[in-house]
């Protein structure tokens, strides 16, 4: 049982490349923590300072009230997925999953429960003898979750331990990640790219970008609020669309407001917020011109991507996905406008998002 | 490709047969000789079938030696080549692994150094300096041991190189996984790193067995004593007399004996040695 | 290339490498050192006396006639040696490439060789070919050739070429027929798409992509020549007849051995040396891609 914090901590690599610039958090006792963002956002090598395979270059990492920044991996008393699974080929599954417990002098007996109950509670239990290499992409996977559980640690680590896993699959052990962990009520930090992954398994979501931290919180509270346009454009799928305002637009739009909304340069509205109609709303919602580009049919939904007239330009933020003056509809069923047509399409007042035109700052209106 | 598939592997067929037919002739003449009394094989018209004498000419090559000059049986001499050959190869890897080992798995000062100490003996075989070689052998009075034999052979990177290649393509994470499960530098050694070189160890076994054995300028000069000799230095000496007097059957008899073990190693243990061969290339 | 995940640990390393740098030190640098020393010492008959007499060694070399005559019998040997033995190899391989049904039991029947020891080749060949008893000295002869390697050194040579090529063709074919099946199929079925035939498909693409494999293969078979094929000249000819199958090599040798002169012999090892390194360097840029130490 432990908490995990991390104070100003620091990495810095001896080609003097700056991996992480100084993060704060805490993650409760029995947590599920994800750390979110692009590849080379520094997730990994944050896990992996936490690890212990990564040297803190300055700050503390604190795992259950004790600092361990010089303790090795193996007294940290922490367990880790690893995203190659990193099985020993030469091993059985049993083998694989005793061998830590047997590097620690746990006695022969103990050993056994141990793997048994985890083989059972991973659905291993006829599979003991067989090699890695005798099993299928899932069940490596679930031996590797085995080697992390049998050793009853303070912390799980897992580094994106799904991504070697197809769609189906993916799906499916992240059901069981989850659940496993509740059962557990072990302390837990899981790094993904998979904004989708982020938002399904985590009691607090870390969105990261550049070695710094962008956002923290629950995840609804994150997708509800987000502080920056990247994690605005992050979290989400399609991303949300960003609007470069006009001076103009902000008198006539939001003008008296709030004090702040003067300092707004970016209007985020959610593909889902938006709504096709033939007029105006009121209130002080939004209505955008579109001229009807594309149009996706996936089933229960559809995405209308409409461009907009000159005057009223998107803006790309990283990693935006949108070309500039791109707008996309997420419009529920199948029925869809024409391509080529022009539509409005238009947002109630509480679901406009507002951000400092350098796309840094959330400003509530 | 289709065009004229039939045609093509005809050709191929043709061409591989008189290929596989240079290889055989030299070993199939002297397999021949090595059945046939000695006045058959001298007189120059050796016929080209066996003869009745096998199993006499083998004993006397492998327990009695030669009649006319005195002449050590080869059995012996298979015993020690056997001996080098098996020493050279095993203190070859023993060498190696290890040294790969720290070079890959360490870093510690002059790392960069102790690897270009032992790389640079990739340039310089053996006969390069074989008087000084002898002289420091002879100082060390090793002449006429097994130790004179093997160790001056070990003393090259190749293994070293080869280790160091598969070590680079294991996987960081199970070293990091070790270390996550308790294991130091001894148990990840012991443990995980040399159950998965087995294949890489026995790839080097093969190549080195076969490059011990075939040694010749070596054994030549350091061994002086007959029990001592290899069998490959052995062959040389039993024709040294006059050509008429040489018991040429004997003589193909060891070169038969001499060629076996390690013929037998590259066709039982193709695979290995492919890979042996092609990943040291050399 | 390196490992970013290591091990800390402060006198282990050096345990570690120590049985490689004993065996190294003692057996290769420390006699490396002695013969260049003694290149430059002259010692008397019986090594009690030695006196340093700087490039007196190097300048009596080069005076030599035999010295420059083994040379040239050196580039000849090896230049043949190469150039047969690849070619042929080459020939083989690219039959046993094509997709035949005993393409497997071919590549065994090739292959062997390898493991046949050089002294132990020379041995066969020069009983096939003994002007006496040689079963092909008769057919020879029968054609009014009069084949007598033990006193015209042109097939003395000849000899110890065919026995050396015989025993590399195994590592090159070896080696080509890894190069081939490493070409994409693909490729040469663009080729045929694009009309090229199969005389032409080997010609301009096969060979030129093979070319990797071709140059690496000429650099070991000269350092082949120069070495490994010590066995044979001595089981076959003994550097003779009158010194025509003498390499640079089998001088060092017979030099310090029977000759006794081991100033002489050191100097040799040494221009040897200089000489190999030459060839390695070459062949490390080719494998410099492997080695990024």
């Amino acid at each position: 049982m432990a908490n995990v914090s991390l104070r100003s901590v620091r990495k810095t690599y001896p080609g003097g490349f700056e991996a992480i610039k100084g993060i704060d958090f805490e993650i409760g006792d029995g947590q599920f923590c994800v750390l979110v963002g692009p590849s080379g956002c520094g997730k990994s090598t944050l896990l992996r300072m936490v690890a212990g395979l990564e040297t803190v270059t300055s700050g503390e990492v604190d795992i259950g009230g004790r600092v361990v920044n010089e303790i090795e991996p193996a007294d940290r008393d922490i367990a880790m997925v690893f995203q190659n699974y990193a099985l020993y080929p030469h091993m059985s599954v049993y083998n694989n999953m005793a061998y830590g417990l047997r590097n620690r002098g746990m006695p022969k007996p103990e050993i056994d429960t141990r793997v048994r109950e985890a083989a059972q509670t991973l659905e291993l239990a006829g599979m003991l003898d067989r090699k890695p290499r005798q099993l299928s992409g899932g069940q490596r996977q679930r031996v590797a979750m085995g080697r992390a559980i049998v050793r009853q640690p303070k912390v799980f680590l897992f580094d994106e331990p799904l991504s070697n896993l197809d769609a189906k699959l993916r799906v499916a052990m992240r059901v069981e990640i989850r659940k496993l962990q509740r059962r557990l009520k072990t302390t837990s930090i899981y790094v993904t790219h998979d904004q989708l992954e982020a938002m399904t398994l985590a009691d607090i979501l870390v969105v990261m970008n550049g070695g710094q931290v962008e956002q923290i919180g629950s995840p609804l509270d994150i997708y509800r609020k987000p502080a920056t346009t990247f994690v605005a454009s992050f979290i989400g799928a399609p991303p949300m669309n960003l609007i470069k305002l006009s001076g103009d637009e902000i008198r006539t739009q939001f003008a008296g407001d709030s004090r702040s909304a003067a300092e707004a340069g970016i209007l985020g509205v959610r593909p889902e917020d938006l709504a096709i109609s033939g007029e105006a709303t009121a209130g002080g919602g939004i209505t955008l011109n579109l001229t009807v580009e594309a149009i996706e049919r996936v089933g229960a939904e559809t995405f209308v991507y409409g461009t907009r007239a000159r005057a009223e330009k998107a803006v790309s933020a990283t990693p935006g996905e949108l070309p500039e003056g791109e707008v996309i509809v997420r419009i529920p069923g199948q029925d869809a406008p024409a391509i080529g047509a022009s539509i409005r399409a238009s947002a109630p007042r509480d679901k406009l998002h507002l951000f400092s035109a350098d796309g840094r700052n959330r400003i509530d209106i | 490709m289709v065009e004229h598939r039939r045609w093509n592997d005809i050709l191929a067929y043709a061409i591989l047969t008189l290929g596989v037919f240079i290889v055989v002739f030299p070993v199939y003449v002297a397999l021949i000789a090595s059945t046939h009394d000695a006045a058959t094989v001298v007189n120059g018209n050796m016929p080209m079938l066996p003869g009745s004498h096998t199993l006499e000419n083998y004993y006397r090559a492998i327990f009695v030696g030669g009649s006319r000059y005195s002449r050590e049986p080869v059995g012996q001499m298979l015993m020690n080549s056997f001996i080098s050959a098996a020493g050279i190869a095993i203190g070859k890897i023993f060498i190696s692994i290890l040294s790969a080992y720290a070079v890959v798995y360490f870093r510690f000062p002059f790392r960069k150094t102790a690897f270009w100490i032992i790389f640079v003996t990739l340039m310089l075989p053996v006969e390069v300096r074989i008087y000084p070689t002898y002289k420091v052998i002879a100082d060390l009075k090793m002449l006429d041991t097994y130790s004179g034999l093997i160790l001056p052979l070990i003393a090259s990177a190749t293994g070293t190189l080869l280790f160091r290649q598969f070590f680079m393509t294991v996987p960081d994470e199970l070293l990091e996984a070790s270390r996550i499960d308790g294991a130091g530098p001894f148990r990840f050694f012991k443990d995980t790193l040399l159950p998965l070189s087995v294949t890489t160890m026995a790839a080097l076994f093969v190549i080195q067995f076969i490059y011990g054995w075939n040694q010749y300028l070596w054994p030549l000069l350091i061994t002086t004593q007959e029990s001592m000799q290899t069998i490959v230095t052995g062959i040389k000496k039993m024709l040294t007399t006059t050509d008429e007097l040489a018991e040429w059957q004997l003589a193909m008899a060891t070169a038969i004996l001499a060629m076996v073990p390690p013929v037998a190693v590259v066709v039982f243990m193709q695979r290995l040695f492919v890979r042996g061969l092609v990943e040291t290339e050399k | 290339m390196e490992k970013s995940a290591v091990f800390k640990g402060k006198l282990l390393p050096y345990l570690l490498l120590v049985p490689q740098l004993v065996i190294t030190l003692v057996f290769f640098y420390w006699p490396a050192s002695q013969a260049v020393w003694q290149s430059f010492l002259r010692e008397d008959a019986f090594g009690l006396n030695s006196e340093f007499i700087g490039l007196e060694n190097y300048q009596a070399l080069l005076a030599q006639p035999e010295y420059y005559k083994a040379m040239a019998t050196t580039v000849v040997f090896s230049s043949l040696v190469a150039a047969l033995s690849l070619s042929i190899a080459l020939l083989f391989a690219t039959q046993a490439d094509k997709n035949l049904k005993a393409a497997p039991t071919f590549k065994v029947m090739m292959i062997w060789p390898y493991a046949v020891a050089p002294a132990v080749a020379g041995v066969l060949w020069l009983f096939i070919f003994h002007p006496t008893l040689g079963t092909m000295a008769r057919p020879l002869r029968l054609m009014g050739f009069n084949w007598n390697p033990m006193l015209n050194g042109n097939h003395a040579m000849a000899l110890v070429v065919m026995a050396a090529v015989w025993k590399q063709i195994a590592y090159n074919f070896l080696f080509f027929l890894a190069g081939l099946q490493a070409i994409p199929r693909s490729v040469l079925e663009a080729g045929a798409i694009d009309g090229a035939g199969p005389y032409r498909r080997f010609w301009t693409i096969t060979f030129p992509l093979l070319s990797p494999t071709t140059f690496f293969l000429l650099v070991v078979n000269v350092v082949y020549v120069f070495f490994d094929t010590f066995g044979i000249i001595d089981a076959v000819t003994g550097g003779g007849p009158a010194g025509a199958t003498t390499t640079l090599v089998y001088k060092v040798y017979a030099d310090g051995r029977l000759g006794g002169d081991l100033g002489g012999s050191a100097a040799q090892s040494v221009i040897l040396m200089v000489i190999v390194i030459a060839l390695t360097a070459i062949q490390f840029r080719y494998v410099e891609r492997k080695v990024q130490y």
